[in-house]
């Protein structure tokens, strides 16, 4: 048994060990992960208020120029209900959770760049980056139901990002915008020693990983 | 059932402590985002996250994470202008009046 630290106290969890190789035996869990029945809320600050009515999304290029959407904007375009696992950092998994949302590739369809990175940003302040290419060819949405229902602000509602193949850190809550960039640029999480990249099935936790 | 977004800094004393030499309970910090200065003691800190966030009381910008890895911590000050920390009396120091 590992030592307990404050981190797994953060969590209210004993988790399965830091340093311990993947003990169960489920095949659909990346190595250190645990499933989890609930769906746990994370946060880094205060849960923004964001109304419909103000909200929009704005994709910024390297060269400045912005592409926005209103609420309803948004919710003209072509609609998809990705069933997805996800992943989180501090080891809990679920499997099979249902969304509704725009995928990255409508969004980015008329956008002229050519950027390699993304860097997320929420109201509240929150950022995380990635590789542009990890927003495409289906794997990345701008999410704003889940499980049939209105996305909870505490889990990032009114809409969120969901990358589901990156550790769910890189999901941004209260998606407000991204900016495409040449160089990468590390985000809220990145600056603070977790990785720019963040592959739950390579375990890249922190940098260096 | 409704938990609290945040606890207090008192928090910070063990975790923060396996960082610094000092007893952070009686430390003093200064927000470098609006510069309201109070006991560590006062922030907020948001601990169901990642790693540990604490906020200022008074504009709630970031002004501590410490990020705990099995084998490393990052600590990020860059929200803090400074921490000040009570001293024993060092006698004649440079400052000292003639």
């Amino acid at each position: 048994m590992p030592t307990r630290t404050w981190y797994d106290l953060a969590v209210g969890i004993i988790t399965p060990g830091f340093s311990g190789r993947p003990r169960s035996g489920a095949p659909d869990l990346p190595p250190g992960q645990y499933l989890t029945p609930d769906f746990p809320v994370l946060s880094a600050g205060p849960t923004p208020k964001v109304p419909r009515a103000d909200w929009e999304f704005v994709i910024t290029t390297e060269t400045g120029t912005e592409y926005r959407w209103s609420w309803d904007e948004m919710m003209s375009l072509p609609q998809e209900t990705p069933t997805v696992d996800i992943h989180c950092v501090t080891r809990w998994s679920r499997l099979g959770t249902s969304w509704q949302g725009v995928s990255l590739d409508t969004l980015l369809e008329e956008v002229e760049t050519a950027a390699d990175y993304a860097l997320a940003h929420s109201y509240g302040g929150y950022t995380t980056n990635l590789p542009l290419d990890d927003l495409r060819d289906g794997q990345a949405w701008l999410v704003h139901t889940y499980d049939g229902d209105d996305l909870p602000a505490e889990h990032g509602g009114p809409a969120r990002l969901l990358v589901p193949h990156l550790y769910f850190w890189k999901s941004a809550k209260w998606l407000r915008g991204i900016h495409l960039t040449i160089e990468d640029t590390p985000g809220f999480w990145e600056t603070a020693g977790y990785h720019d990249y963040g592959d739950p099935w390579r375990e890249q936790r922190y940098q260096g990983d | 059932m409704t938990a609290l977004p945040y606890v207090d800094g008192n928090m910070l004393d063990g975790p923060m402590g396996e960082v610094f030499a000092v007893d952070l309970s009686t430390a003093t910090g200064r927000c470098a985002n609006c510069g309201a200065t109070g006991p560590v003691a006062a922030l907020r800190v948001y601990s169901h996250a990642p790693g540990l966030v604490a906020r200022c009381p008074t504009c709630a910008e970031v002004m501590v994470r410490l990020v705990r890895a099995p084998d490393r911590a990052w600590l990020d000050l860059r929200g803090t202008t400074f921490l000040q920390f009570p001293m024993p009396p060092s006698g004649d120091g440079p400052l000292a009046q003639p």
